[in-house]
């Protein structure tokens, strides 16, 4: 609490006494939550609970695999989300009246849909209209269903990134004599694409658990493959804790690696500092401030940056 | 259509939609409120605990925490809010509530927490200057600029709690999500027509709630 806090003053002496103690306090009442909880799933948490996860077979025949199938759906959908996003979000920006309504339309149509429900009928569709073999059908579900969802979240994202760039560089495009098409593609998209990269990688984090949701259409990810797991073990309460630790741990580090991106790629535009999902995002997971509360005051060349020298 | 509609109990189907929504509203907001105090406080071990909840809680799949809710505490431990001789159907949707309460407790902190954070540190200040107390300039000053900031994110959190009821339907809530599958599974004939129809019932659900959320974090913006 060294920063300027909006909400409390800096502690004097008597104040920071005070929040120790009442800090103590807390921390009782926290453990003492915890410990309920812990309390009430004892028999769940037995050593022979936790036994399974010592043996090389359950990580090979049900992690492992576990992990692989939710990569790959999302490894895949992020891929496919990119390039639709891509194309919906150019023709969102087209100055062509037919071309920007479709794509809104399409847009704002599957934004407001539940990505479970898409994943239903995509599976219904290849399983009746495609009659697609029955080992690809849940794999193929999932991946239009969050592939439908998060291409219209990244096509918010580019256009989001191209309306928040300065006006003068599309003016600029213009005057040096391109076409808007050739603006749009060689001077406006490159800057909001950079701009949205450290969002893209958050997304990634809503597209991995998402892809949980394919345990209704029987696709085998990390969920399914610990439900199975403890369906031979009995050991359910341990197999969600552990399948729970491994989403953290992934999603943890894609946070932060998001945050990363975003302060190496800070500066490098002539667009604002980075571009959050616009309003009516429907996921509201990026929260750019989240590990970045003190930037401002460590870092001066922040006060000045996104507003551009007068000249 | 119509017969659709009657047939598969699509009105009936969408009212538990709304229903676990307006609880789980309620009980994401009030977890959310005391999950931001905790964040925004000045004493450490608060503000450790509560970035704890939302790193954990929101790095977990939304399906996870409805399956431990349900199959770890009620079926296996039999935790439950009902009489155990209530239908399964009840206690799924209690525990539906809870885990989606939960879940989007944390999306809600954030929000609080982002609406705070735009409010800058130069209003304390001046508050603090013209003699206000700490009560008086959060009354007077501060919260009410940081609740009209978190407006937006907050709209964004019950948008996306409206289309996350349907995971409950993984634990048998007889919701839309639900009684699309089923209606499918039935009639594979009229497949699109019943997409077609589920879908619309949610962008009915959801799009005046954009609307609406827009409009008032518009309207109520504090021009700076």
């Amino acid at each position: 609490m060294s920063a300027p806090s909006v909400l409390f003053d800096i502690p004097g002496p008597k104040a920071a006494r005070r929040n120790t103690f009442i800090g103590i306090v807390g921390a009782v009442v926290i453990l003492g939550l915890v410990g309920l909880v812990a309390y009430g799933l004892r028999e769940q948490l037995t050593p022979q609970m936790w036994a399974p996860f010592l043996s090389v077979d359950t990580w090979r025949y049900y992690v492992y695999p576990g992990v692989f199938m939710t990569l790959q759906a999302a490894i895949i959908s992020v891929i496919l989300a990119s390039g639709l996003g891509l194309i919906l979000g150019m023709g969102r920006l087209s100055h062509r009246k037919v071309i920007s309504w479709a794509s809104a339309i399409f847009v704002e149509f599957f934004r407001s849909v539940p990505v479970l429900m898409m994943m239903l009928f995509a599976f219904f569709v290849f399983l009746f209209t495609f009659r697609l073999p029955g080992n690809l059908l849940p794999l193929a579900g999932v991946v239009v269903g969050l592939t439908l969802y998060n291409s219209c979240v990244m096509a918010e994202l580019i256009r989001s990134g191209v309306h928040s760039l300065p006006k003068g560089q599309r003016e600029a495009g213009f005057a040096i004599g391109l076409s808007p098409g050739q603006t749009l593609r060689s001077i406006l998209l490159p800057q909001a694409i950079t701009a949205m990269l450290p969002s893209l990688v958050s997304q990634l984090v809503v597209i991995l658990k998402d892809t949980a949701l394919g345990y209704l259409i029987t696709y085998p990810d990390l969920v399914r493959s610990m439900g199975n797991l403890s369906a031979v073990k009995g050991n359910l309460v341990t197999s969600f804790l552990v399948a729970a630790v491994i989403f953290i741990l992934i999603n943890y580090s894609l946070t932060r690696f998001a945050h990363w991106l975003e302060r190496k790629t800070a500066g490098r535009r002539a667009g604002p500092e980075a571009v959050a999902l616009p309003e009516l995002a429907v996921d509201p997971d990026p929260d750019e401030e989240m590990y970045a509360d003190n930037d401002i005051y460590a870092d001066p060349a922040s006060y000045t940056r996104g507003k551009r020298p007068l000249h | 259509m119509l017969d659709l509609i009657r047939e598969y109990d699509v009105i009936g189907a969408f009212w538990i939609t709304i229903q676990l929504t307006l609880y789980a509203a309620v009980g994401s907001l009030l977890i959310g409120t005391i999950v931001a105090i905790l964040r925004v406080s000045p004493v450490k071990i608060f503000s450790w605990a509560g970035a704890t909840y939302v790193n954990i809680v929101r790095n977990t799949p939304l399906t996870l925490i409805v399956f431990f809710m349900f199959f770890c505490l009620y079926q296996l431990l039999s935790w439950h809010f009902s009489p155990l001789s209530a239908r399964s159907s009840t206690h799924a949707f209690q525990w539906g509530v809870v885990g989606l309460s939960i879940y989007h407790a944390s999306f809600v902190s954030e929000a609080l927490r982002s609406g705070i954070n735009t409010v800058p540190v130069g209003q304390a200040e001046a508050a603090r200057a013209i003699g206000l107390g700490f009560g008086q300039s959060m009354r007077e000053v501060i919260l009410p600029q940081a609740l009209r900031g978190a407006i937006a994110p907050l709209g964004n959190t019950m948008i996306a709690l409206t289309k996350n009821t349907t995971v409950v339907s993984t634990i048998g809530v007889a919701e839309a999500s639900y009684a699309m599958k089923n209606a499918i599974e039935f009639s594979p004939n009229v497949l699109y027509l019943i997409f077609a129809v589920m879908a619309l019932g949610f962008v009915i659900l959801t799009l005046p709630m954009g609307i609406a959320f827009t409009h008032f974090s518009r309207k109520l913006a504090v021009q700076r």
